[in-house]
């Protein structure tokens, strides 16, 4: 599908600088790296997380453990979808009980994925706590439930016309952030 | 990113299927799989949702890995098994069959004695119906446990040498396996006493099926032995003169083992008739697979309840306002 591209808000040092500050943060408001395991929502936050665990392992020493969810099977619009969705492999390597989460995530928008990996979580031990990291938050504004981000990139208010692109070299050509627009035409 | 493959509404048979459609099943079992080991056996993709298991056979494992399936994926699982009856089965099977779609369930699984009785049940039902054996036609989800087992242990199955052994007459298990294997470019070969190793085989030659009539001759350099079960509910007429000379000719026993690869694996659907397919010895040894086979029975039917019973069911797909077409089409804009 083609896509008007409005603004391009981030590029590859800027992603950069903010996962380095992301770390940061998440290392300060833990007091350390002892009890951390970042867990990547599949696709791109598991870049992001795996990204995030090299910086914090330049931080302070040691690398956290980095874990794999893949929501599909908890999603809430399973019923309500075309076509099923892929299923893709959740790795969790280790035990997660007391131990404490950062989920990380590249958007957050509805709040409906970080939902489905809460349960999804939850299902495999009990944390001594979740925190949510993304690299993009697009508002309160278009929050379907009541989920928060604890450390976010960007902050980027957008209209629901809009979509957030993030691209990573781990998957894309390029690296950086893009609001684009459906073109007005399209009919989906 | 790679589409969804799989968008048949029932699985009736390995033999309309395209490799792809095949991978694309293996491929999501293999995920499912990792559900099974987890402490909480559980996912809700079918919350909700009702699965029926038609049983008109006598069935302990598969109608088991069906009901645990369904349940490891949070639908409800009901089990309905119904003895033959001496009733004209046709009509038996289409009242049975409205009266179910009159409680509104999302899959109907069918084992049935008649070949086609899964078929015929798509025709006349709503709900996606999937074959757990027809007759001596096909059973689809075996050969895909079969196929998954044997890519868990030896990577691919292409160019792999596969020999099937036993009553191929009466076995759906071997139809299913034969179509499967050669789709996915394996070299099958099959062996059975000449009375059940039917005529219709001659033509998978051309396919490149090679018919051998010693297992001796079927076994030799291959990478995987299929035993077939006996099925001797099914001998009422006289295909070999006793089970003692068919366990001698047609038994796989250790020598014969040692003239395969040796890294092949042996695998039998069970239940197994100890000492007359397959001896004891190699049954609990450490090249059968045939508890493997079981529990990827479990994922794969999990595999397949999903893609029939899970996502919409409506023909034509919902339009659901801009924010959810955002968030089919790209991941990116998920919340």
């Amino acid at each position: 599908m083609e896509f008007v591209e409005k603004a391009r808000i981030m590029d590859g040092p800027r992603i950069n600088r903010a996962l380095a500050r992301l770390a940061s943060e998440i290392v300060e408001e833990n007091h350390g790296a002892d009890d951390l395991y970042l867990v990547g929502i599949r696709r791109r936050g598991v870049p992001l997380a795996e990204r995030m665990a090299d910086k914090i392992a330049d931080l302070e020493g040691d690398r956290p453990p980095v874990g794999v969810l893949d929501i599909t099977l908890y999603r809430d619009d399973l019923s309500t979808v075309g076509a099923k969705p892929i299923v893709n492999r959740t790795e969790l390597p280790g035990d997660i009980d007391n131990r404490s989460i950062i989920l990380i995530d590249d958007v957050l928008y509805t709040g409906r994925t970080i939902r489905a990996a809460l349960d999804q979580l939850i299902d495999f031990g009990r944390p001594r706590r979740v925190q949510l990291a993304v690299l993009i938050d697009r508002g309160k504004e278009h929050r379907e439930l009541p989920i928060q981000a604890d450390y976010i990139g960007k902050l980027v208010p957008t209209k629901k016309s809009e979509i957030i692109k993030v691209l990573l070299r781990e998957f894309d050509e390029d690296e950086g952030v893009l609001i684009v627009e459906r073109p007005a035409t399209e009919v989906v | 990113m790679m589409q969804p493959v799989f968008n048949r509404k029932h699985l009736l048979g390995i033999r309309e299927l395209e490799v792809g459609e095949i991978n694309h099943l293996l491929d999501t079992a293999e995920t499912f799989r990792d559900v099974s080991r987890r402490e909480i056996k559980k996912v809700p993709a079918l919350r909700g949702r009702t699965v029926i298991n038609l049983f008109f056979e006598p069935s302990t494992r598969t109608r088991t890995s069906f009901e645990i399936a369904a349940k490891r994926l949070s639908a409800d699982a009901v089990n309905i098994s119904v003895a033959n009856s001496s009733v004209s089965k046709g009509e038996t099977l289409l009242d049975t069959a409205r009266n179910l779609e009159a409680m509104a369930p999302d899959c109907i699984v069918i084992r049935h004695s008649m070949a086609g009785a899964p078929q015929h049940l798509a025709k006349i039902c709503s709900a996606p119906i999937v074959n757990a054996g027809d007759g001596a036609h096909e059973h689809p989800t075996q050969a895909l446990l079969d196929a998954l087992t044997i890519r868990e242990h030896k990577k691919h199955i292409k160019g792999l040498n596969v020999a099937i052994i036993g009553d191929i007459l009466h076995s759906r298990v071997a139809r299913s396996n034969i179509y499967l294997l050669t789709k996915l470019g394996a070299k099958v070969r099959i062996a059975g006493p000449g009375t059940l190793v039917p005529a219709e085989f001659a033509e998978l030659v051309e396919q490149g099926v090679r018919l051998e009539q010693r297992i001796e001759d079927a076994v030799t350099g291959v990478d995987v032995i299929m035993i077939l079960r006996l099925q001797r509910e099914r001998q009422d007429t006289a295909f070999f003169p006793s089970m003692r000379e068919y366990a001698v000719h047609y038994g796989l026993h250790p020598e014969h083992l040692a003239l395969a690869h040796p890294e092949a694996i042996v695998m039998h659907p069970g239940p197994i008739n100890r000492g007359i397919e397959i001896s004891s010895e190699i049954a609990d040894g450490s090249r059968s697979l045939i508890l493997d086979q079981v529990s990827n029975g479990v994922a794969v039917r999990m595999a397949v309840l999903y893609l029939l019973a899970g996502g919409g069911r409506s023909e034509v797909e919902e339009v659901i306002g801009p924010k959810s077409n955002g968030k089919r089409k790209h991941r990116e804009t998920r919340g």
